[in-house]
């Protein structure tokens, strides 16, 4: 049995017409941190979800404390001792923390002691919490923490997490890894899934690789460097993206004392918001999500008019304009939520072609709707951003996060935008497809076009970024230029975490 | 056990297949309620689905199929483009009442006027107009002020009934009537009759329409960008107010579709199979035809076909009614099984059954 805590052998799951576990076997010991490395489509997700007893292996076995472990639902696997903290978080806005929790309980305790056993917990554990909290005025990094105190009320043997820190400050990523290397010191192991190489390097004892839902290589991370690592996910060596210096132009979007009214009780109010981009420039904008970013695309994009003179493209005032008239005038977007925001999921990469090509592609004319130049345009997406699809006939709900972001992305970028502004450009996918992606908006800037890029990846913004931004509570304070800035001042720019610890 | 699992993509197999499916599910269920009512069932369902297309006396349902069907496919057509876009205008009844009365006022204010070129055309403008207008009150309240348009396109179809048998009994009430309610018969006033093109066919002005009617949404749907604006927004409406759909014209344009086509059948049956402004006006075609706009999965040519059908579940019913003493409100519950069904079996299209013999850890 050994300090064996979990182990994976010959783990085999096929669905029509991809295999996304082939014979997968590994071993995660008590009390380490094992990262689960791979690009979209890797089988990550898949695996994940045979441990929780969300899905049913075909074939293979897995052993939990030398004990046969098949778990036939997640209750099952909670029931042996494994937890999982999902990247999207299911949380009602309207309820409180303790109500939150009790309702992921079997058996609830009474609310006074659920909330005293909550209090425990973020004390025991560096997460600061008050559990009568409403979680919709409750920040990311926040909501994650509830997510995890739930997980840990459990007492889990495994904690799994996928992508926890894509939503998080530098200082909250700190706070995270500090209650990880707790849990890990207590012999609680943590099943670790990120694309984010440096993390890795930086808290995980090993990492298993996934490529095409077979094993790779299991490896020691701190022994690799990132791009070794990212490479052996990819199976191939890739360019990073190159910046070159440019030429800035004239003003192409100038943003002035923009202020927006929340649409709803949980949005956020834009407050004075001022700045400039020039044609060839980029501008990193950073934040925890929740902070206006939404609310600051959809106000450059038309799906939110704005009073008069606030908001310029080439000094004509745009403030009244919907989004076809804003993209006649060469202002595209692409917002951050892809399922029902950018693309519509059951219709086909065609039809989400046809959503935004009309005007500059000529995709319409006198109101008749060409389908054959959306089907070609829709083709030559998927041929320049090498979208995985079978084609353009496929529903985007059936393309993998990454892929269809390749997508969406590449939609407006094969239009010539003169003004991009993108919301979390590579949020959820691979490094190969972030790195293609981020060069396609470098690329962009060299054609002079001035791009707007909301990200909550910093590493994203300190790699193409000209000048920076951070919103906090729907305010954009300073904007300064990204070289000389240090993760410290970024970090203080976001607001921090600090604050209410 | 068996479990639902979801489709990744709505099988269009399933799409085609679920209707007929609930339609002879209908058949099954009905046939049991007849037995239970003391009834054949085999005869009852023949009586009703066979019998007036293809037995003796077809002669004699079969334009009475295509009278009926006619205000059916105009009305269902008309709500598909909204139920597509998730706009909800249950109140079609109404709008095709308040048609037929401004159709009929217009007959009425001329009579005995000739001049067929241009009293039947106004007429067919009053009832767009009319129905229009009527749709417009929860449109307009609904953009404005966030209603439910649900509840206030319903409620209007109250005002409506409540209208009509006022002016049945007061300002439209024949003058040479005895003092009885209702119109003078615009079957009798040549210039605002609609009347059979070809006697005994039963193809009148209104069943033109209703195919022109579907071959245009066919092409719209398809070809049209408001056709696509229209799925966008049911689909999801944040992508479509990313890729420009005023939403609160849409829901104005739908409501003005769909309101006008209940107009004019209103404007169709009232100077045609009805003849005449009533208190019981022949009615429920704007109810039915939302049943009809489902079965036919909001495709013109599938509400094309449903509305045949229903119009067979109205005039085998009532043959069934006459002839096996069958109760007149066995053709509503039988209508609203059809929708019931379909809409059970319905879940097959985004989802699949899977038998998984689980042992043990539930």
């Amino acid at each position: 049995m050994s300090d064996h805590l979990l182990s994976l052998t010959g783990l085999t799951k096929a669905y029509p017409g991809v295999v996304a576990n082939d014979d997968v076997s590994f071993v995660i010991n008590t009390g380490e941190v094992h990262a689960l490395l791979g690009e979209n489509g890797a089988g990550k997700s898949t695996l994940v979800k045979m441990i929780y007893g969300l899905v049913k292996p075909d074939s293979g076995s897995m052993t939990l404390n030398g004990q046969p472990f098949r778990p036939e639902e997640p209750r099952q696997a909670r029931a042996n001792g494994v937890a999982m903290v999902f990247q999207h978080f299911s949380l009602f806005d309207a309820m409180s923390v303790a109500e939150n929790i009790a309702l992921g309980m079997e058996t609830p305790p009474a609310p006074r002691d659920l909330a005293k056993q909550i209090r425990d917990v973020s004390q025991t554990y560096g997460l600061p919490l008050d559990p009568y909290k409403i979680v919709g005025g409750l920040s990311a990094g926040e909501r994650q923490r509830v997510e995890i105190i739930r997980c840990l009320l459990q007492n889990p043997k495994l904690l799994i997490m996928d992508e926890p820190t894509s939503v998080l400050t530098p200082q909250e990523v700190d706070i995270l890894f500090k209650t990880l290397r707790q849990l890990k010191a207590e012999g609680t192991s943590i099943l670790y899934i990120s694309h984010k190489l440096e993390e890795i390097r930086a808290i995980c004892d090993t990492a298993t690789i996934l490529r095409l839902g077979k094993k790779v290589d299991t490896c020691r991370p701190v022994e690799k460097s990132a791009r070794e690592l990212a490479e052996m996910m990819v199976g191939a060596s890739f360019a990073s993206p190159q910046r070159h210096d440019r030429e800035l132009g004239p003003v192409l979007l100038s943003v002035s004392k923009l202020s927006l009214p929340a649409a709803n009780t949980f949005g956020t109010h834009l407050h004075d918001i001022s700045f400039d981009i020039r044609a060839g420039e980029i501008l990193g904008i950073g934040g925890v999500a929740g902070n206006g970013q939404d609310e600051l695309l959809t106000a450059l994009s038309g799906e939110t008019r704005v009073p008069v003179g606030m908001i310029k493209i080439k000094g004509q005032d745009i403030g009244q304009w919907g989004p076809n008239a804003r993209r006649d005038l060469g202002v595209l977007c692409a917002p951050e939520e892809r399922l029902g925001h950018a693309a519509a999921p059951n219709l086909s990469l065609t039809e989400n072609a046809m959503m935004t090509g009309t005007g500059r592609r000529g995709l319409v004319s006198r109101g008749i709707l060409n389908w054959s130049k959306a089907r070609d345009f829709a083709q030559e997406v998927i041929a320049t951003f090498d979208v995985r699809t079978p084609g353009p006939q496929n529903a985007a709900r059936s393309l993998s996060g990454g892929n269809l972001q390749k997508f969406v992305i590449g939609r407006e970028v094969l239009q010539n935008p003169d003004v991009l502004v993108v919301n979390q450009p590579t949020w959820g996918v691979d490094a190969a497809a972030a790195a293609a992606i981020r060069q396609a908006l470098l690329d962009l800037a060299n054609k002079g076009a001035a791009v707007v890029v909301i990200s909550q990846d910093l590493d994203e913004l300190i790699e193409i970024s000209d000048r920076f931004g951070a919103l906090n509570a729907g305010r954009l304070d300073k904007i300064e230029p990204m070289a000389g800035l240090s993760i410290d001042e970024i970090g203080l720019m976001m607001g921090g975490a600090g604050t209410d610890v | 056990m068996i479990r639902l699992e979801k489709r990744k993509q709505a099988s269009q197999f399933w799409g085609y297949v679920t209707p007929i499916l609930a339609v002879v599910l209908t058949m099954i269920f009905g046939g049991v309620l007849f037995a239970i009512l003391g009834k054949d069932p085999v005869l009852a369902i023949k009586t009703i689905f066979w019998d007036p297309v293809f037995g003796e006396f077809a002669f004699y349902y079969r334009p009475e199929v295509l009278k009926k069907a006619a205000p059916l496919v105009l009305i269902a057509i008309g709500l598909s483009y909204g139920f597509k876009a998730g706009i909800w205008n249950i109140g079609a009844e109404g709008q095709y009442i308040i048609g037929a009365i401004c159709a009929a006022g217009v007959a009425l204010s001329f009579y005995p006027m000739e001049g067929r070129w241009f009293i039947f055309p106004l007429m067919l403008i009053a009832g767009i107009a009319g129905g229009m207008i009527w749709a417009m009150v929860p449109a307009l309240l609904r953009v404005y002020f966030k209603t439910n348009e649900i509840l206030v396109s319903l409620m209007l179809v109250y005002v409506a009934d409540v209208l009509i048998k006022a002016f049945s009994i007061g300002l439209m009430r024949n003058p040479d009537g005895h003092g009885f309610p209702g119109s003078r018969n615009l079957n009798d006033y040549p210039a605002a009759a609609n009347l059979e093109l070809i006697a005994g066919t039963g193809l009148h002005w209104g069943v033109i329409a209703a195919i022109g009617v579907v071959v245009a949404s066919y092409s719209i749907l398809a070809r049209h960008q408001f056709g696509f604006h229209v799925r966008l927004t049911g689909e999801s409406p944040r992508a479509a107010g990313f890729a420009g759909v005023n939403a609160n014209r849409l829901i104005m344009v739908c409501f003005l579709i769909s309101g006008g086509l209940a107009g004019v059948a209103g404007m169709f049956e009232v100077s045609g199979p009805a003849a005449q402004i009533l208190g019981s006006f022949p009615s429920a075609y704007g109810f039915t035809a939302i049943i009809v706009a489902f079965l036919g999965r909001l495709n013109p040519l599938g509400i094309l076909l449903a509305g045949l059908l229903l119009a067979l579940t109205y005039v085998g019913g009532g043959a069934a009614e006459t002839a096996m003493n069958i109760p007149s409100a066995t053709i509503q519950i039988f209508q609203g099984m059809l929708l019931f069904v379909l809409l059970s079996v319905d879940v097959l299209t985004n989802y699949r059954l899977r038998w998984s013999a689980t042992v043990g850890g539930v």
